[in-house]
Order: structure tokens, then C-alpha cells, then sequence
């Protein structure tokens, strides 16, 4: 039994490897040659992080379109001619425009891609706070001079509820009707 | 304060609702061109007419020109080449053809069987001045002013709607650009 369990666990490990790692399966293949490993290397990270513009939900390295292939072979080029990565990107940005990075520059078009996120989070968090602020400040009903209660109602829109004497009167006659223990006079406690 | 606390929700859901509306009408697989109010990019390539003698921008039209991005493959292309036929007929506007990854062989036949609506057909076999246009698959369609300034860019099939509705009105504001 205890190696059923471990054979369990190490199977789990493993489903859980893949999904963390996942394969791109897609990947189409060219032959290109390299001269050294790190060219290689930053090919495949260029052509990962350039979007197709013809497959639009495809990269670069996984989309079969035609201009991906070509896009593929100039990066290929720039690599061997000594370009460096911001000069690709360059020259993909000034003949596809912003739409081809996967991720987005830093501009005051996309000031909102970047930071909104944060402001929804930063909104939520404040209003998380005032709803646990609002229900630690309920107010306990508060029993008025003439014997009528105020139960101060936590809604903005309704009006604190005010009971005179006369209304605690019928309203303890009808808990005592349905058998209920509870006496209003017990809404003033604390 | 707290009334307009109270409508935040609504507020919010119209501001949604807004922006999902918009993005249902936006057509998300044409992009932008970033070349528009840009010189037409250099070129050093063969046409279909002249053999091997190698054109660059400078053989072009001085005045306001098309640059149809065709190919032999290209079923839309097949379609919009009757609005081209017409306009060449009408002599609306002279209009280029920059044929596209295609084989030479396979342009005439299909220029011969279809109607030759071009004036010039620009050979980029290799798709590599297609990259420098921002192209991304036949048709494309650009207008370019006389001083080779592209002005307009429609990607994607041409029917006489868009002929009429976009076209033709790029086709004036070149021209009324050119005049002042």
C-alpha cells in the first residue's frame, strides 16, 4: 500500500511538472545554422515573443502563416548580421506597429494595459475596507428618552428605524405570540 | 456622496457595457498600418514587363498611384480584380500590382486569363519588400500621393461598397492634398 502511495504521489509530481512546464507543441520547424548557442537561444526567445500578424493568436515560432516563416528568416538574418534584440524590435515595430509585441511598451496608449490591473486591485482593496469598516461601526440600538428605540440602519439609502414605546409594546406581544424568547427590550442591551 | 455611491454599480456596468459594445464592431484582424504619412518604402526589385532590369520607387507614377499587394493564389484577389479592370477602363486612377510570394509563370497566366488591370506589376517573390510594407497576406491595397507618401491603407478584399464608400474618397483627399 505504502508503494501504491508513493507511485500516487510521484505521478501527481509529474502531472504537475508538465502543466508548469508546458511544451510548446507547434513549434514549426526551420533549419537554420547558428554559430553559437546564444544566437540560437535568443532566435528562439525573438520568434516566442513576436506576435503573428496574419495567425493573430499564434507567436512567431508556432504560427504556419506565410509571413511568419519570413518574419522568422529576418530575424534569422538580423541575429547573424550582429543586430541586437532592440534593433529587432525596431524593425518589426516600424513595419507592424505596436500589435506584434506580446508584450506591450510603455506609452500613454498602453498606460492603462499596465497599470489597470493594479488600479482594479487597489479599488477593491478600498472597497473591501469600507464594507468591514461600515460593519464593525454598526451602531447598537439606542433607546430614546420618550421609550421609543433607534435601531440605526446600516444602509445609506434607508432611514434609521425609530420604534416608539407603543410599537415595542405590540412587537414584544407578538414574539411572545409565536413563542419566541426573545423580548425587544433585549435590542437596547449591551 | 453616498447616493452616488449607491449608482456605482450601474455606472460601472455602462462603462462595461460600453466598451464590450464597441469591441463587438471592432474588427480585430486588420491592423493599423504604422506606415501610414510614411515614404513609400525603397525598393530594388523585377517586374513582370520589363525582365530583369531591376525598378525602384523612382519608376514609379509622379502621380497619386494604388499598389495593389496581388497574388496568382490569392482567391480575394480574383474578386476585387473587376473594380480594378473598371477603374483602369474609367481611368480613374493608375494602379500598381506588387505581386506577391507568387511564381512569375503563374502571375502571367492569371493576369492573362483575368484581366490586366496594372500598369506595372512589381515582382516580390521573396515576400521580403512585403515585410518592409507592414503586409501580411494579399490583398492589401495602398494609396500613395504623388510625392510617394502612402496615405491610406485598406487590407483585405475590395467589393464596390468599399470602392465607393472608402476608396474613391481617399482617392479625392490625395488629390485635394496634392493641389494645395
Amino acid at each position: 500500500m505504502k508503494l501504491f502511495e508513493r507511485m500516487l504521489g510521484l505521478s501527481l509530481v509529474c502531472v504537475l511538472l508538465y502543466l508548469a512546464f508546458p511544451v510548446n507543441s507547434h513549434a514549426q520547424v526551420d533549419v537554420y545554422d547558428f554559430e553559437t548557442v546564444e544566437q540560437e537561444q535568443r532566435f528562439r526567445q525573438l520568434s516566442n515573443e513576436f506576435r503573428c500578424p496574419m495567425c493573430q493568436n499564434a507567436n512567431l515560432s508556432s504560427s504556419p502563416g506565410g509571413v511568419a516563416a519570413d518574419l522568422r528568416r529576418e530575424i534569422y538574418r538580423m541575429i547573424i548580421e550582429g543586430q541586437t534584440d532592440t534593433q529587432i524590435e525596431e524593425f518589426m515595430l516600424s513595419r507592424y506597429g505596436d500589435f506584434v509585441l506580446y508584450r506591450p511598451r510603455l506609452t500613454t496608449q498602453t498606460i492603462l494595459l499596465w497599470f489597470g490591473p493594479i488600479l482594479f486591485l487597489l479599488a477593491g482593496i478600498w472597497i473591501g475596507w469600507n464594507v468591514i469598516r461600515n460593519s464593525a461601526s454598526r451602531k447598537s440600538p439606542t433607546r430614546n428618552g420618550d421609550g421609543s428605540v433607534t435601531v440605526a440602519n446600516n444602509s445609506h439609502a434607508v432611514a434609521d428605524v425609530v420604534i416608539s414605546a407603543e410599537e415595542r409594546k405590540r412587537l414584544n406581544r407578538l414574539l411572545a405570540e409565536n413563542d419566541l424568547p426573545t423580548n425587544a427590550n433585549d435590542m437596547t442591551g449591551r | 456622496m453616498s447616493k452616488l455611491k449607491l449608482f456605482l454599480p450601474v455606472i460601472i456596468f455602462f462603462v462595461l457595457a460600453i466598451f464590450m459594445w464597441r469591441g463587438l464592431y471592432q474588427d480585430s484582424r486588420t491592423l493599423p498600418s504604422v506606415l501610414i504619412d510614411r515614404p513609400l518604402p525603397e525598393f530594388q526589385l523585377r517586374s513582370l514587363e520589363l525582365g530583369d532590369q531591376l525598378l525602384s520607387t523612382a519608376d514609379l507614377p509622379d502621380e497619386p498611384f494604388i499598389l495593389n499587394i496581388w497574388g496568382s493564389y490569392c482567391l480575394p484577389c480574383l474578386q476585387e480584380n473587376p473594380i480594378f479592370m473598371a477603374a483602369k477602363d474609367q481611368q480613374i486612377i493608375p494602379i500598381i500590382g506588387l505581386n506577391y510570394k507568387d511564381r512569375d509563370e503563374s502571375a502571367r497566366n492569371w493576369l492573362e486569363i483575368n484581366g490586366n488591370p496594372f500598369e506595372l506589376n512589381i515582382i516580390d517573390d521573396s515576400g521580403r519588400y512585403g515585410i518592409d510594407l507592414g503586409v501580411y497576406g494579399a490583398p492589401e491595397t495602398f494609396l500613395v500621393d504623388a510625392n510617394g507618401v502612402i496615405r491610406f491603407k485598406h487590407i483585405g478584399v475590395i467589393n464596390y461598397q468599399i470602392w465607393e464608400d472608402e476608396i474613391m474618397p481617399a482617392i479625392a483627399a490625395v488629390r485635394a492634398g496634392g493641389d494645395s
